[in-house]
């Protein structure tokens, strides 16, 4: 049916053009002949093709153009008749005999064009005279092509009067009534076009509508283009008259394009001057009108345009732009209760975006802006509505991107308000954003007071809120985000110590809530961030040691215990032993004994008691042992329990080559390459016999239940433990007891059921080679290592 | 009276000539032929002279119980066609009962003839002004020739001319006011007017004016009441909404407008009438008459 429709309107179109090319023909004839009478016959009846009511507006548009070039030729001979004699003025009354309008009105627009180049009678004249007769084309469609046929031909004549005429307000003043009357005229058209009609055809209706929108938006154009135009006359006449029409013609479509088309086609510098009469007709549009659009792309333009130049920006002040439009604003949301959230958080977006363009130093504007948009929300849930949501992400990043600096932001009371609004998932993406931002920028920020506000911005990651834990969580994204927390930690910094203690004191505070699952990741930041301090009271410690100093090294210590138990909920065993010895090992650089001890002591408790895992307790032990040796301050006894209790876990491992291999380290524990450092021989030999007991014991177990030996490696590694503290100078070890080693390694690797191992081998053949070398270094080395054979 | 002319080879040509006929104005008539023919053109209060001659057929002698030449004013009405009804008679003897042998000629003057009418070709009517000159003869018919003339008169603009304005409507349904500038029109005059719409619920496809002319004859019982749509103007195009005023400028000059002519006679009157009609989309015709006076003018060439 609708194909069957179309169908029709083409074979009416074709009818149309053809029935205009039949005439056109006669008519050029005419023309050519110099025949008046036919050519006005002629040129009537072909714009009487125009008369259709069958077409769609988008095929009349098709028919029109064709009829308008002819009508170009028609404006030639009538020029040229006027050349001949023919005074323009009986032309002009001649057109006007014909007895059907459309054509005749056609004919009298095409008359008046040249009537008025002729210059025989005023401009203004004619064209009040055209724009009133124009009146009897009542029908949309017609009515909207005809008038657009008289501002087209008329237009060079309007612009030519604004040039000309510099200073002849008057003529201006006329061209401009006129353009004015045809706009209005237009509008009414159109708007009628939505009232005439089946209801249910509406919605075709308002497409077609929407495609003849530039023929009524051209009248601003070329009101627009006038040169005479100038802001005074903008102001007193044109935006008054044109909102006048605007909001008096009731209609949603036309309403919207043309403040859209207001805004566009007219310099911004009007806008400012005019801010209040054009915002003042923001309210008095239909509900249905999409406002906050409108006043958005104003606020664009307005906010480009004080981008454009800086010169301009005193006048935004001298209209007090902000206020006007924040105003406006308030009065549109107010005005449309039911307004969805999103047009009103778009709007404030906009006016954001304004204020941080125009007005970059007013910090309480943007504050201001967030507080009605707070305003706007309270009392409702959270947002539901994506874009809503989105919106309000851009309103809250926008503050940011601009002055690319958090601390900005955390003076801005309503913005973490404005937050609450959000749902948990976007108020994490958020807080992520606020990171990156500080990241990107590399802002530190330094005092306790804004840690506190940040921290209560990016609540969404410092700790479940509501207590509604999302159970579809993407790891990968919990990891992601609680990483950003962990390197935000590392950008809060103050110079002063005691300022730095109370931000440290601050996160712990909030992390502190964090629950299990985030601790992982915060603690060490704020551990290490911690340690820092240390240090640096560490460096300039000497000069201020008052205990009244509240930031002491001691002090941080106790903090860091506390920070550190907490991990003890997750329970993340190996962080907290791990933390515990960088404490230990911080506060054997402070020289705090008895700390690095308590510190210790937990690592062991936790080693004890909590590190299960086999595995972990290998790695465990190393860590201990490593740390350990690097320990200065303990004295004799203390030092004593420790190593003795590190030898002893040592042993217990589960596996026989971690026993040895922990045992092997643990030789270390006795000899420390230092200055004062101990270097109890006997001890370490002591070790290194007992790996080498539970390396033997190993190849023994594995004999039993494989039936083959093990590899040699645990020997190799034995031997190189004993070649370095050969070469120290331990004086225990003799070359007798590792050319004993060599020799036992040798007969480990021929026995029958040895099996190879290339790696080790490999090993064991580059350790050999060592001592080669060594060997043929000769001097004190080489004499040294001169016993042992090879 | 041609056809007497015809059976019978008349004896003398007679012409009649108008002495001014190089400088006289003329009007171009259709005949009732439909062919247009070109005629003198005089007004009320003119001196009408000329000349009559009569010339015998070549060596015959027209002998005569005198020659006079007649002017006069006659309306034909066409249900009793031929019979004229004279209206105005003014006869000069131009030649004592004698012989006529050769050419001869008589001027005549008829001095600020009163014509208080104009000539006019109707439908149903017709009133013309004829020069007759009768050769008067004994025992056979006379010779008669005659010379149509016409006769236009100008009236001055009138002082008193009032615009029409009447507010007309179907209650409910369709109010509108209209405004035509005057009421009495010159020939070549324009109607400048506006229709203004107080109320529209009807759908108005279009709207045009038209120009009637109301030719009536006769009277009483026998009274004949012919209309013709001179002009059918386009007023309007589409449906109006309450509030639109359409201009109307409609020129009078394409069309063939004759003066208001009432009661010439008490034969006949000729009345001009602005009829606007309104049509809506089911072609129902909403209309409303008003009359209006057409005056002549003296066009000033």
């Amino acid at each position: 049916m609708l194909d069957a429709g179309a169908e029709d309107e083409e074979k009416w179109l074709a009818e149309g053009i053809a029935g205009i090319q039949h005439n056109a023909f006669f008519m050029h004839r005419a023309l050519d002949s110099n025949n008046l009478k036919d050519a006005l016959k002629f040129s009537a009846q072909m714009l009487s093709e125009l008369r259709t009511s069958r077409l769609s507006p988008h095929k009349y548009y098709e028919l029109y153009m064709r009829a308008f070039d002819e009508l170009r030729k028609v404006e030639m001979f009538f020029k040229e008749e006027t050349k001949r004699g023919c005074s323009v003025i009986d032309l002009y009354e001649l057109v006007q005999h014909a007895g059907n309008i459309l054509p005749r009105l056609y004919l009298l627009c095409t008359v008046g064009s040249v009537y008025i180049k002729s210059k025989e009678a005023p401009s203004k004249d004619v064209l009040k005279d055209l724009v009133e007769m124009c009146r009897g084309i009542q029908h949309p469609v017609r009515g909207l092509f005809l008038r657009s046929y008289l501002s087209q031909i008329s237009r060079d004549q309007l612009l030519e009067i604004g040039l000309q005429d510099e200073g002849d307000a008057e003529n201006v003043n006329d061209a401009v009534e006129f353009v004015l009357q045809n706009f209005t005229e237009m509008n009414k058209l159109w708007v009628r076009m939505q009232h005439q009609g089946p209801a249910r055809e509406r919605e075709k209706r308002e497409k077609e509508r929407s495609e003849l929108r530039d023929l009524v938006g051209k009248n601003l154009h070329v009101l627009s283009q006038i040169d005479g135009v100038d802001l005074d006359m903008y102001k007193d006449i044109v935006l008054p008259r044109v909102l006048e029409q605007i909001v008096n013609c009731k209609d949603e479509l036309a309403q919207y394009y043309l403040m859209d088309c207001i805004i566009q086609v007219f310099p911004d510098e009007y806008h400012l001057q005019t801010l209040e009469t054009l915002l003042g007709a923001c309210p008095q549009l239909q509900p249905t009108v999409d406002i906050k659009t409108v006043l958005s792309q104003l606020m664009d333009r307005l906010s480009n345009y004080a981008a454009s130049s800086p010169e301009v920006l005193p006048e935004f002040l001298q209209v007090e732009a902000f206020a006007k439009l924040s105003n406006a604003i308030g009065k549109v949301i107010e005005a449309n209760a039911d307004m969805p959230v999103v047009g009103a958080i778009t709007l404030y977006v906009s006016l954001l975006t304004f204020t941080l363009r125009v007005h970059p130093d007013r910090l309480d504007y943007v504050d201001q802006v967030l507080g009605a948009c707070v305003r706007k929300l309270s009392g409702k849930a959270k947002l539901e509505d994506s874009r809503a949501t989105k919106q309000i992400v851009a309103l809250l990043s926008a503050p940011l991107e601009k002055y690319n600096d958090i601390v900005t932001a955390l003076n801005l009371s309503n913005y973490p308000r404005v937050m609450d609004h959000l749902d948990n998932a976007t108020n994490k993406v958020m807080a992520v954003v606020i990171i990156q931002s500080i990241m990107k920028n590399a802002t530190c920020i330094s005092t306790s007071d804004k840690v506190e506000a940040l921290f209560e911005l990016i609540k969404g990651l410092i700790k479940d809120v509501d207590g509604s834990a999302d159970d579809e969580l993407d790891e990968e994204d919990f990891k992601e985000e609680q990483n950003s927390v962990a390197r935000l930690i590392h950008m809060l910094y103050n110079d002063d110590p005691e300022e730095m203690l109370q931000i440290i004191c601050t996160v712990r505070k909030h992390i502190l809530l964090g629950g299990p699952k985030r601790l992982p990741f915060t603690v060490p930041s704020l551990a290490f961030s911690a340690l820092k301090l240390v240090r640096r009271l560490q460096g300039q410690d000497g000069d201020v040691a008052s205990e009244e100093e509240p930031a002491t090294p001691k002090k941080i210590f106790q903090i860091l215990h506390q920070i550190i138990e907490a991990l003890s909920s997750v329970p993340s065993p190996e962080l907290a032993l791990r933390l515990y010895l960088q404490c230990a090992e911080a506060a054997n650089d402070c020289d705090l004994e008895p700390v690095a001890y308590e510190f210790f002591t937990q690592a062991f408790i936790l080693y004890e008691e909590e590190v299960a895992d086999s595995k972990a307790q290998v790695t465990a032990i190393h860590l201990i042992i490593g740390t350990l040796q690097r320990m200065n301050i303990f004295g004799v006894e203390n030092r004593d329990t420790l190593t003795h209790k590190a030898t002893g876990y040592s042993a217990k491992l589960l596996k026989k080559p971690d026993q040895c291999r922990a045992v092997y380290a643990c030789s270390h524990l006795f000899w420390v390459e230092d200055q004062d450092g101990i270097k109890d021989g006997e001890r370490v030999l002591l070790c290194l016999k007992r790996a080498l007991r539970i390396a033997n014991a190993a190849q023994q177990m594995a004999n039993v239940t494989r039936g083959s030996s093990g590899p040699v490696t645990l020997f190799v590694e034995i031997l190189n433990k004993y070649l370095y503290f050969f070469e120290k100078g331990n004086p225990q070890i003799t070359t007798a007891a590792i050319q004993g080693l060599i020799e036992l390694i040798t007969t480990e690797m021929q026995s029958e059921n040895a099996t190879t191992d290339p790696a080790a081998d490999a090993f064991f053949a580059s350790t050999l080679r060592y001592i080669q070398l060594q060997k043929e270094k000769g001097g004190t080395i080489g004499e040294k290592y001169e016993p042992i054979k090879v | 009276m041609n056809y007497i002319v015809g059976a019978f080879k008349p004896p003398c040509k007679i012409t009649i000539s108008f002495s001014d006929a190089r400088t006289r104005k003329q009007a171009s008539i259709k005949k009732e032929n439909g062919q247009m023919m070109m005629v003198p053109l005089f007004q009320s209060q003119e001196n009408i002279a000329g000349e009559v001659s009569i010339e015998p057929v070549l060596g015959k002698k027209v002998e005569h119980n005198g020659v006079k030449i007649e002017l006069l004013g006659q309306i034909e009405l066409y249900f009793d066609r031929g019979n004229f009804y004279d209206f105005t008679s003014l006869v000069r003897e131009l030649d004592v009962p004698s012989e006529i042998y050769e050419k001869k000629t008589y001027p005549f003057e008829f001095s600020t003839v009163e014509m208080p009418y104009e000539s006019y070709n109707g439908i149903n009517v017709r009133l013309r002004y004829i020069l007759r000159v009768t050769v008067s003869r004994n025992f056979v018919n006379n010779i008669v020739e005659h010379q149509i003339f016409w006769v236009r008169n100008y009236t001055p603009p009138p002082t008193i001319n009032n615009s029409i304005k009447m507010e007309v409507g179907i209650e409910d349904c369709l109010h509108i006011e209209f405004e035509y500038n005057k009421s009495k029109y010159h020939l070549k005059d324009v109607i400048i007017g506006k229709i203004y719409f107080l109320l529209v619920r009807i759908k108005i496809k279009n709207m045009e004016l038209e120009v009637r002319r109301r030719e009536s004859t006769g009277s009483g019982p026998n009274t004949y009441v012919e209309t013709e749509t001179l002009a059918k103007y386009e007023l309007m195009d589409g449906a109006p909404v309450r509030g639109e005023s359409i201009p109307v400028r409609l020129f009078l000059s394409p069309y063939e407008l004759t003066p208001t002519y009432r009661n010439i006679n008490n034969k006949f009157s000729v009345k001009y009438y602005l009829n606007l009609v309104l049509v809506d989309e089911e072609d129902r015709r909403y209309f409303k008459q008003q009359e209006i006076t057409v005056y002549r003018i003296m066009e000033n060439s």
